[in-house]
């Protein structure tokens, strides 16, 4: 299967352990990962300013993988996800829109008609890949890893756009996917990371955040399984700072689901971007190597 | 407390022009249960956020009070309030679609016109330049170019250069 790595705003400079996990771990399965250079932000962004230009921009993305003839567009990010599949819907399902969205794109030379698929890499592992092929690669089984896997909200929801995919609410496909690795996952309360008020409001997305680590912690993690940048910055990039707000202590490490696929593959661990982790692994690495002499 | 509203301050249109608003539409549906405030991520660390609150006082045509508090700009956009609304309003798409009219009314955060600075300067949130690509380049990631001209051209189209260049008024 020959696909389009869309990468968005964040992944490629913040996220790059999950972008070189992912593509790594593609290219295990042997899936046909391309770049397309002129792809930009989704537009998600700017929804809230107005919400033709995530249309637009998302509509001029999509022409761009259309152009290209790939199968589907793969994406590491939930907005943007989110974004693309809700872009494809309103020009599937709004004649309205599409005649907008049309006219501004074909001022920059593109036309788009909705029809190209949108995957999330979590969701292509899943339902391209299969747990079946998964379960045979893995060499390394992540036996006694306790993992908090969380999809985020956009993975999911809103559930009209992605057309039947998994539950709109505390969804499984992530819990089966990291159990194929040998781990077991726990069962948590549906929730928001917060990113989508941190901008708004720090004091609150911290609190939202904190909610979830709670439950985490409660629930005995040993980590935590991310698919979301915006999750990593409220669960990863602001674990300390919630620790020192609230007096309280986590210590969980962050990895994104592929760079968890990986260890269980075999993968070196300089190959999955583990030097952009920045919660200590001490205590995984500790237990892998323990497995690895048992093995 | 919030101040008492004087119904001299409302203006019965308000619902009307919500209605006109993609995303807005389905105001009208919402019979207060309340659903989306119980669930509310948002709200459960947070009182002052209260997604039914702002329906109810859009309703009633406290448009002062909806555009000007920033209330609607706490939402998360979760979408579990539109998942579960029986009346399926679409919460978070009607959140939005009161965003949108709050930036044409003049009240854009400034961390939205921050990112619309940004989108227009690189096409996307964060500069990718050589030293982005120098660290990508040692991990074995493929270069990735800026490429800014048909976003800023988007965002000429859409009409929302306004909120953050510098232009003469028209």
């Amino acid at each position: 299967m020959r696909v389009a790595l869309f990468l968005g705003c964040t992944v490629p400079v913040r996220a790059t352990n999950y972008e070189q996990a992912f593509r790594r771990v593609a290219a295990e399965f042997g899936a046909e990962v391309i770049d397309i250079n002129d792809f930009s932000c989704c537009g998600f962004p700017a929804k809230a300013v107005d919400r033709m230009i995530p249309l637009v921009m998302a509509g001029r993305n999509l022409a761009l993988a259309e152009r290209e003839g790939v199968e589907a567009v793969v994406t590491l990010c939930n907005a943007c996800t989110e974004t693309l599949t809700e872009t494809n819907h309103v020009l599937r399902h709004d004649p309205e829109q599409r005649e907008k969205v049309a006219g501004h794109l074909a001022k920059l030379g593109y036309r788009y008609d909705g029809s190209m698929t949108v995957r999330h890499a979590a969701r292509f592992l899943y339902q391209e890949i299969g747990l079946d092929r998964i379960r045979t690669k893995v060499t390394q089984p992540l036996a006694g890893w306790r993992i908090a896997a969380y999809p985020g909200c956009h993975y999911t929801k809103p559930a009209e756009i992605y057309e039947g995919f998994d539950r709109p609410e505390r969804p499984i496909s992530l819990n089966l996917l990291v159990e194929a690795t040998g781990a077991e996952t726990l069962d948590l309360e549906e929730a928001c990371c917060g990113g989508g008020t941190l901008g708004a409001k720090e004091e609150t997305a911290l609190k939202m955040a904190r909610m979830t680590l709670d439950q985490m912690k409660d629930q005995g993690a040993d980590a935590i399984t991310l698919i979301c940048p915006f999750c990593d910055v409220m669960f990863e990039q602001n674990q300390k700072k919630i620790e020192k707000v609230f007096a309280s202590e986590y210590g969980l490490p962050v990895l994104y689901y592929p760079q968890l696929l990986g260890l269980a593959l075999g993968i070196p661990r300089e190959e999955l971007g583990f030097s952009i982790n920045r919660i200590k692994m001490d205590r995984l690495w500790e237990k892998l190597g323990a497995q690895a002499v048992r093995g | 407390m919030p101040e008492p509203l004087i119904d001299n301050q409302l203006d019965p249109s308000f619902r009307v022009q919500i209605s006109q608003e993609k995303g807005g539409e389905k105001i009208t549906r919402c019979f207060a249960c309340d659903t989306c405030t119980l669930g509310c991520p948002v709200r459960a660390t947070d009182d002052s956020f209260n997604p039914r609150r702002i329906i109810h006082l859009a309703l009633l045509g406290a448009k002062r009070e909806v555009l000007e508090s920033g209330f609607v700009w706490l939402c998360s956009s979760c979408y579990l309030c539109s998942e579960r609304c029986p009346q399926d309003v679409s919460v978070t798409e009607l959140m939005c679609a009161i965003r949108n009219i709050a930036v044409r009314e003049g009240q854009i955060p400034t961390a939205y016109v921050a990112q619309l600075e940004l989108l227009d300067k690189h096409g996307r949130l964060y500069e990718i330049g050589d030293f982005e690509n120098k660290k990508r380049t040692k991990m074995g990631l493929p270069r990735v170019e800026e490429k800014r001209e048909e976003v800023a051209r988007i965002l000429e189209l859409v009409g929302v250069t306004r909120y953050y260049r510098k232009e003469p008024a028209p």
